[in-house]
């Protein structure tokens, strides 16, 4: 049976990670190398880095770090942050990342999206959508963390870039960003009725019952967080955690002994 | 020591950080000169199926690898595109492929898939091996890998398949025909089942 994938994420600011709070006040939480050693042993489903200096800064990702972090991980990684060109996809597929995130890139132009898909194949090439809830209502999606609004439809570009070869869109919460109070429904349901493609959803989460809500309701998605896996308790003390298989099967409902009942 | 066959497509820094942890000795071929004497293969690849085949075709390291592989018996294993380049032909696109076992890649079929998310296949899944082979002594029933795809392998010969996953069908998740092995997973970042499998493979 495939599984819905848990995955943290995690935001390089300055060649350290950080963690905000609906987009700003960034906190450093420790050192990306070593987080990925962590998540290693933790034996995570995946990982997500978001470089969140490259797009607003306009300078290329950082091609070293991105290597240092492939070649350390041991679960698949997915790559975000200043992604613009074919020939900046390739070079760091070529380091070793199984997909890549395109966010801003793709709001000047959608069809990037089919020419890095004819080289690498859909099943790699995401979408990260940062959507931020209108003040009379709706979505709209914002870009430069959370700093520019596009006046672009969520639900419709959804579609769009489903057709133009996407392989999954993340969905990704300004609103709930740090908050840790539960990922926002309305917009999950919004986004899963456009798309048939594998979606994950990023925002909210502040506990492990978040994340079993997700899953009970949409079954196999892809469900991440930020906060949750790098802070612990109320004073947010960072902590580095993640679900054991066996939690995980607990509430995945798998079991696989065959000897119970 | 394990060969990794570096065509410009696929991870080969994470084999061969796998094979450091295990005190496995690793080497990477770029020309045909690098795969003299090889004594185990690993094929990856990503991406799509035209692209990895013409990379293979263009890396002068086509006519060697036959030779390795169909002559010599050297043991091979193709990983995700990679085995299915070891097929003959894919849905994804028009280049034939390398024959090395009687298959053909088909795309799944997205009506017999009953949720929501349709494709790629993405994420953990089981692996159930239907016969007894060596690639997968000691991983225990419970063992699951990552599959990253949206085209499987689909054996002509019932009898190459080795092991079987659910995605709407059941399909060969890995299969085994002489000296030439292929699975549709990622070993490389499926933790301590793909270190196990790829342990495995280099004990062969």
């Amino acid at each position: 049976m495939l599984r819905p994938r848990i995955i943290p994420s995690l935001l390089l600011h300055h060649k350290g990670l950080v963690k905000t709070i609906n987009f700003k006040f960034p906190k450093y939480v420790g050192d990306p190398i070593n987080a990925v050693r962590i998540f290693n042993e933790k034996e995570v489903d995946e990982l997500a880095f978001f470089d969140i200096d490259a797009t607003v800064q306009n300078i290329e990702p950082d091609y070293v770090l991105i290597e240092k972090l492939a070649n350390q991980s041991r679960m698949p990684l997915c790559y975000g942050g200043g992604v613009k060109s074919v020939e900046q996809a390739h070079r760091i597929f070529g380091l070793g990342i199984e997909k890549i995130a395109l966010s801003s890139a793709l709001i000047q132009n959608p069809k990037l999206i089919t020419q890095i898909a004819n080289r690498v194949g859909s099943q790699s090439v995401i979408v990260v959508l940062d959507v931020k809830k209108k003040l009379l209502g709706g979505y709209e999606i914002y870009t430069h963390n959370g700093k520019k609004a596009t006046g672009i439809n969520p639900f419709k570009f959804s579609k769009e870039l489903e057709q133009l070869g996407a392989g999954e869109i993340i969905v990704n919460s300004i609103d709930q960003d740090g908050v840790m109070k539960g990922y926002d429904f309305n917009l999950i349901d919004k986004i899963s009725e456009k798309i048939s493609i594998p979606m994950t959803v990023l925002g909210g989460a502040g506990s492990i019952a978040d994340i079993e809500k997700v899953i009970n309701r949409y079954g196999v998605i892809g469900v991440s967080a930020g906060s949750l896996f790098v802070f612990k308790g109320p004073y947010k003390a960072v902590l580095i955690n993640y679900p054991t298989q066996t939690e995980k099967n607990k509430f995945l409902k798998i079991n696989n002994s065959e000897n119970t009942e | 020591m394990v060969t990794l066959i570096d065509y410009g497509v696929g991870n080969i820094f994470a084999f061969q950080n796998v094979y450091k942890r295990l005190n496995i000795a690793t080497k990477i071929a770029k020309k045909w000169q690098d795969l003299v004497n090889a004594e185990k293969l690993i094929l990856p690849g990503v991406g799509s199926f035209d692209y990895a085949m013409s990379q293979l075709n263009a890396s002068g390291m086509r006519d060697i690898l036959d030779e390795l592989v169909i002559k010599e018996k050297v043991p091979v294993i193709g990983i995700c595109v990679g085995m299915q380049m070891m097929g003959n032909r894919s849905d994804e696109g028009k280049l034939q492929g390398l024959k090395w076992i009687d298959a053909d890649i088909l795309k799944f079929d997205e009506i017999l898939i009953k949720h929501r998310t349709k494709l790629p296949h993405m994420g953990w899944n089981d692996v159930t091996p239907v016969v007894e082979n060596s690639l997968f002594t000691g991983l225990e029933k419970d063992a699951i890998f990552y599959f990253l795809h949206s085209y499987y392998f689909k054996c002509n010969n019932p009898s190459h398949i080795i092991a079987i996953s659910d995605y709407g069908i059941s399909f060969s998740s890995a299969v085994n025909y002489k000296n030439i092995y292929g699975i549709q997973f990622h070993p490389e970042k499926s933790h301590q089942y793909g270190e196990k499998l790829l342990y495995n493979f280099a004990k062969l």
